[in-house]
């Protein structure tokens, strides 16, 4: 069996096996416990980058779930991803706050820079979008989110700024920069 | 306990009790939908609202419990119209095609538009968009016609322990379906079809057969025979209105010859069969546990149950060498008919159409296994439902309540009372009770009546124990033994008992499995709608049954007796060991 190469968290290319090995061991510390499975799922797709068929059907058989319930819970929230990301992943909040204050103008905004429609990867894999509502971020309206950090009152004029800044660093420097400039 | 008072009657109702049921203790029915005793109470549908004085909103009474000094309005103005706006909007989006839809006449969907007087429904909005899922031997699936109750999600989940069904994605585009709203066959589904016995409309029912029954019988090529399984004598009267729990057994066979069966056989016969073979395994397998103490795989499981049977392929394929490796009666018969019955009337394997009829939708994906072809050809060609039956009946236009009352043909239509309790969880244990004991002891079961009360009723998880004393001499090695025997209906009962039993929690001899609650009388393929109250009254029809007969002991039967006598020798011989055993193999469970 050929083996597919994923992104993992740790920003290297790390083989399905190896990532499959850990979802093990996590899967084992949460056997046992009540409302595992979301967790489950979290950590998975931070070591996935997505959630794999392959890392569903091991949670599923691993936390004695079936796997249509698993598959209920991946496609209930929007959070929770089954095709592979980009190594960036902008959301774009279209919650009431963010809607009103141009949150649609920016994702046309960046749409257009990248070329790509809202569940898409750049060709270079180097950015995914996805739209969400609401990140509780309302007095920062309009805001968008890349990776872990939330840029507030985005322009749809500047967008390709901070895209731009993702380009080069690696996801983990540049949240790392992020905190040191705040 | 609360006193509440319900549409100006008092009562007294223990803390807890839902609005629903305290509402039920005073006679005022409130309509519900997706509903569910004792099984599935979310209140999702809002159909069961009613008012409370002092509330600002309406209550779901399936859900909200009484609290003391309530008042509770069940007919309002208010509420009626919340209800018609609910089954109004459930309405709207519902791809119902009503005339053409198996549940015509059927319909809980239908039956409410019509109880609250719904003459137009006033939201236009995008019907959900149809989708037919036939890829399953037994269960079709259509999401067009689904309201979204969960009762399915609810017994595929708790009743049964497996799970093929849950909610998929969100809001409007919410299916509840398989993974990722996926075709049914991607997933471990065991066919049970307790989610179409739930199902309140259109949305899940059985794969129909009735076109190839009727091209058959339409074959003058063909000779065409029907067996009848032995919970379907218990429920087919439903299907025509009459009250659950009639026997039907004489107007069935009626209405089969009408139909344009040449024979009309029974189930039984090969119910009686099982128990032969059955025992003597079971036998088989005590002989070499205590009298050769060699490694055996005890308890011996039944396999009557094709939804079991598949379930352990799925879920405990490590415990299939514990599963009998008998066919089910339904398997045997098909089996039979295609080489004694064929040699006996001097027709040709592949010129006999063998159609059975169920309880059950499981039946229908067993008759398709590829193994299940020992006689040559097919053993079992068409298994329909008594859903479908019933249908096929009004479809020639046979009164069926006028019918006279015949009997079932010979060769392979005679049957004891052990047989036909084979329809009730519990049934299969008493009937092979009732012939080991004898073969061992040389004396009938040392029960009343030759039941064995622990093991009858609707309990999930039954168990009963009997020392063996006096043994003839071949089986003195029994003497002393306890026997230990346990019995599980539905797949979340077999389920506990498998796992206990796995962990060496406790131990038995042999274990009787039905897939379906209260055995095979609640099967996936009876008429809607079952509930446990509806299930005592078909166990009750079919003890009565049992109790009738002047033979109840599968080793009794003259047909069986004969077929050893003239075709297969002896149990457990090499003809049977060809025609009446099988093996199951694992299945991928993801």
């Amino acid at each position: 069996m050929a083996e597919s190469k994923h992104l993992c968290d740790c920003q290297q290319q790390v083989d399905e096996v190896k990532c499959l090995k850990r979802l093990d061991v996590v899967i084992k510390e949460y056997r046992e416990k009540p409302g595992a499975l979301i967790p489950v799922l979290q950590i998975a797709q931070g070591l996935f980058g997505y959630l794999p068929e392959v890392a569903l059907k091991r949670i599923s058989l691993g936390l004695d779930k079936s796997y249509s319930e698993v598959a209920g819970v991946v496609g209930f929230y929007s959070f929770f991803s089954t095709v592979p990301r980009g190594r960036n992943l902008i959301r774009v909040c279209l919650g009431t706050a963010c809607y009103v204050r141009g949150g649609k103008q920016v994702l046309e905004a960046i749409k257009k820079h990248l070329g790509i429609d809202v569940g898409q990867t750049t060709p270079d894999k180097l950015f995914s979008l996805e739209v969400a509502r609401c990140f509780g971020a309302c007095g920062l309206a309009p805001a968008i989110t890349v990776n872990d950090d939330v840029h507030q009152r985005v322009k749809s004029a500047k967008v390709h700024e901070i895209i731009n800044s993702y380009r080069k660093v690696p996801k983990g420097k540049a949240a790392r920069q992020k905190r040191v400039k705040s | 306990m609360p006193k509440v008072t319900i549409d100006g009657t008092s009562v007294e109702v223990p803390e807890g009790t839902s609005i629903l049921n305290a509402a039920k203790l005073v006679g005022v029915r409130i309509p519900t939908l997706c509903h569910m005793e004792d099984i599935h109470a979310i209140g999702a549908c809002r159909v069961c609202v009613v008012e409370v004085e002092g509330a600002k909103t309406l209550a779901a009474s399936c859900v909200m419990p009484v609290f003391d000094g309530m008042k509770i309005s069940t007919h309002t103005k208010r509420v009626r119209e919340a209800r018609r706006t609910v089954v109004e909007l459930l309405l709207s989006e519902h791809n119902g095609d009503c005339q053409v839809c198996d549940r015509n006449n059927d319909c809980e969907l239908q039956a409410l538009a019509h109880e609250l007087d719904i003459k137009s429904i006033r939201f236009e909005g995008v019907k959900t968009a149809a989708g037919l899922d036939t890829s399953t031997p037994g269960v079709v699936r259509d999401n067009g016609k689904c309201i979204k109750c969960r009762r399915c999600v609810a017994v595929c989940g708790q009743i049964q322990s497996v799970g093929a069904l849950f909610p998929q994605f969100r809001g409007f585009k919410t299916v509840i379906g398989p993974a990722f709203g996926a075709d049914l066959e991607t997933v471990a589904c065991v066919q049970c079809g307790q989610c179409a016995a739930v199902c309140p409309v259109g949305a899940i029912s059985e794969k129909s057969h009735i076109s190839e029954v009727w091209k058959a019988l339409d074959d003058k090529s063909k000779t065409v025979v029907v067996q009848v399984a032995p919970a379907v004598r218990a429920s087919l009267g439903e299907c025509f209105g009459m009250e659950p729990g009639t026997l039907v057994t004489g107007k069935m066979v009626a209405a089969l010859r009408r139909l344009g069966f040449s024979a009309v056989f029974d189930t039984n016969f090969t119910a009686d069969l099982t128990i032969i073979e059955e025992g003597h395994e079971l036998l088989h397998r005590l002989t070499l546990a205590v009298k050769d103490k060699k490694p055996v795989a005890l308890p011996q499981f039944t396999s009557c149950s094709p939804g079991w049977i598949r379930y352990m392929e799925y879920f405990y394929p490590e415990m299939l060498p514990y599963l009998s490796s008998c066919k089910s009666p339904q398997q045997m018969f098909g089996a039979l008919a295609k080489t004694y019955w064929a040699g006996k009337v001097g027709k040709k394997a592949e010129d006999i159409v063998v159609v059975s009829v169920m309880p059950c939708h499981a039946k229908k994906s067993e008759s398709e296994r590829p193994e299940m072809n020992d006689s040559g050809v097919r053993d079992v060609d068409v298994a329909l439902t008594t859903r479908e039956l019933g249908r096929m009946i009004k479809e020639a236009g046979i009164d069926f309540t006028m019918l006279p009352e015949e009997g079932m043909d010979s060769l392979m239509g005679a049957s004891t009372g052990a047989a036909d309790i084979f329809a009730n969880s519990g049934g299969v244990m008493e009937a092979a009770l009732r012939t080991v004991w004898e073969v061992v002891t040389g004396r009938e079961l040392p029960f009343l009546n030759l039941h064995v009360p622990p093991l009858m009723g609707l309990s999930g998880i039954k168990q009963a124990e009997a020392t063996l004393t006096g043994t003839l001499p071949a089986w003195s090695f029994l003497e002393g033994v306890t026997v230990k025997v346990a019995v599980a209906s539905s797949l979340s009962n077999a389920k506990v008992l498998v796992d206990k039993i796995k962990t060496g929690e406790v131990s038995y001899h042999f274990v009787e499995i039905m897939t379906c609650p209260g055995g095979c009388i609640g099967g996936g393929g009876q008429p809607r709608k079952t509930t446990n109250e509806i299930r005592q009254k078909r166990i009750n029809a079919i003890y009565r049954e049992d109790e009738g007969k002047k033979l109840r002991k599968s080793h009794e039967n003259p047909e069986v007796l004969k077929i050893y006598a003239e075709f297969l020798g002896e149990p457990l011989g090499k003809v049977s060991h060809h025609l009446l055993h099988t093996e199951y193999g694992a299945r991928q469970r993801v």
